[in-house]
């Protein structure tokens, strides 16, 4: 009950560390160093020279993924923006079932549905030529993660659009500038400064939720985890899997403050 | 009509096995949020502090649990508890414990979710001004019943979009932990499908069930901030 007390206003004057602090950091000490101990004492050389490049191209493929389906997301999601933020109805209830469906439910279900479920269909997807498309689980996971990354990616460039002040607009239609120009030169900049943490935020979301390929047998680095894992039963494949994607989590992390406060220094003071 | 006697109840159909998985799902989800919540709100009360290594240790375990796939999280409670409980069973020669996938995905899932609620948490706290805290000492109330009459009722009102949030990704999340056998929505659809060989009529009805958990759960909250709402001026 202690902690309650603590939580009043943000205090000016440093604390000295209490007990609950003492406690909390020496929970992560005692966690580190049994880490430390245990991936020390299951050192396994032949495991490496057995894993070690595959898990690094594991996080390769798992990368090239999240790339394209990311890239791929950010050109779909531009016309299901605009439709969100149509005036007709025929264009705004379409993109918003489109997002509602893609964002009310999980990944790893729709990716079940086309991997497993567009299987069913195979005489029509031959006869208009896409079944290699359907057939290699690399692509439906590209395919599923495209889509359901557009629909978050929609919201969020509509968030950013609508977010800029309507004076901008109206700034630029005084000035005698065209639509197309006010959008690309005045409202664009500056919805993008908004929109850069949620893409980042995006970014690291598919990141993490990729593991999920693996359950539809693409190797990607929680794929090869799984497999090392199958074959020596040696808990520390998953170890160093977690390892490998903090340190990539982190590292975007840290490029997304640096470019936020790279495309922020105007208004900083 | 075929699609009908698939999802029928009964002896033929799976009708009843799916709706199980709803509820599965569903309870999963539930059990998860309070322990999400209260570890969450500790947390936020751990950054909120004032003390140098309370505030250093929630931020490590924020940085390990947003960072963390989910379902690597899962198989790391999943298979790092049970083979600590065995070495240990092992060891002292008592009988064997074992953790069940639910057990499993309620310990997974709370992690995640309490790292992201306390970022949601410190958000509202920072929200509330200082002078809220200021008034109630003025007025000679604990600091306790300051937290629970004055900062608290504020706080939920303005966490709350943020954790219903959290909460639809909860939901969602459940899914994942049917890799590890538990029988809800996606993995009973998932037997169905193998028996039958009707996968996209399985898995799209799981697609349509969590759509359906979604809306209620969008009209329930819905429902709740115009209840945290009550006291504000009805314009």
């Amino acid at each position: 009950m202690t902690d309650l007390t603590a939580s009043a206003p943000p205090s000016t004057e440093k604390k000295k560390p209490g007990l609950a602090g003492i406690l909390f950091a020496g929970f992560w000490v005692v966690v580190f160093a049994s880490l430390a101990y245990y991936l020390a004492a299951s050192w396994n050389s032949d495991l490496f020279a057995r894993y070690g490049l595959p898990y690094l191209e594991g996080l390769w493929v798992t990368v090239s993924l999240v790339v394209s389906s990311f890239v791929c997301g950010a050109i779909l999601s531009v016309p299901i923006a605009f439709g969100r933020m149509a005036e007709s109805r025929t264009a705004r209830v379409p993109s918003f079932l489109f997002v509602y469906f893609f964002r009310g439910t999980p990944l790893i279900a729709q990716i079940f549905l086309v991997y497993y479920g567009f299987g069913e269909f195979r005489g029509f997807l031959d006869s208009i030529g896409l079944w290699w498309f359907f057939r290699e689980a690399w692509f439906c996971a590209l395919f599923t993660i495209a889509l359901n990354s557009a629909a978050y990616q929609a919201e969020i460039l509509r968030g950013a659009i609508e977010s800029v002040p309507k004076g901008q607009w109206e700034g630029g239609r005084s000035l005698g500038i065209s639509r197309s120009v006010i959008f690309s030169r005045i409202v664009l900049p500056q919805a993008m400064i908004v929109a850069l943490r949620p893409y980042a935020n995006e970014l690291i979301l598919l990141i993490k939720g990729s593991a999920i390929v693996a359950i539809i047998t693409v190797y990607d680095l929680f794929g090869i985890t799984r497999q090392a894992y199958a074959r020596t039963f040696d808990f520390q494949t998953y170890v160093w899997a977690a390892v490998l994607y903090l340190v990539v989590v982190e590292i975007l992390r840290r490029l997304t403050n640096f470019a936020e406060a790279r495309v922020t220094r105007h208004m900083q003071r | 009509m075929e699609a009908l006697t698939h999802l029928g109840f009964g002896e033929t159909g799976w009708g009843d096995d799916i709706a199980h998985g709803v509820f599965v799902t569903g309870s999963l989800a539930v059990c998860t949020l309070p322990i999400g919540l209260a570890v969450g709100f500790l947390l936020a009360l751990a950054k909120q502090s004032g003390d140098r290594l309370l505030f250093i240790s929630a931020n490590i375990y924020t940085t390990i649990f947003r960072g963390l796939p989910e379902l690597l999280t899962l198989f790391l409670v999943y298979f790092g508890v049970n083979n600590l409980l065995k070495s240990f069973s092992d060891a002292t020669g008592l009988p064997d414990i074992a953790l069940s996938s639910f057990v499993s995905g309620m310990i997974a899932l709370g992690l995640v979710f309490s790292a992201y609620a306390s970022e949601v948490f410190v958000a509202a706290f920072r929200a509330i001004p200082r002078g809220q805290y200021e008034g109630a000492n003025a007025l000679g109330i604990g600091s306790f019943m300051t937290m629970r009459l004055v900062i608290f009722p504020q706080l939920v009102r303005i966490a709350l979009p943020g954790l219903s949030n959290l909460w639809m990704i909860l939901l969602k999340d459940t899914a994942l932990v049917s890799v590890i056998g538990l029988t809800d929505i996606l993995r009973q659809s998932q037997i169905a499908a193998r028996v039958t060989r009707e996968p996209f009529l399985f898995f799209g009805t799981a697609i349509l069930l969590y759509l359906v958990l979604t809306l209620i759960s969008s009209i329930a909250i819905g429902r709740i901030d115009q209840w945290s709402k009550r006291g504000e001026v009805s314009r």
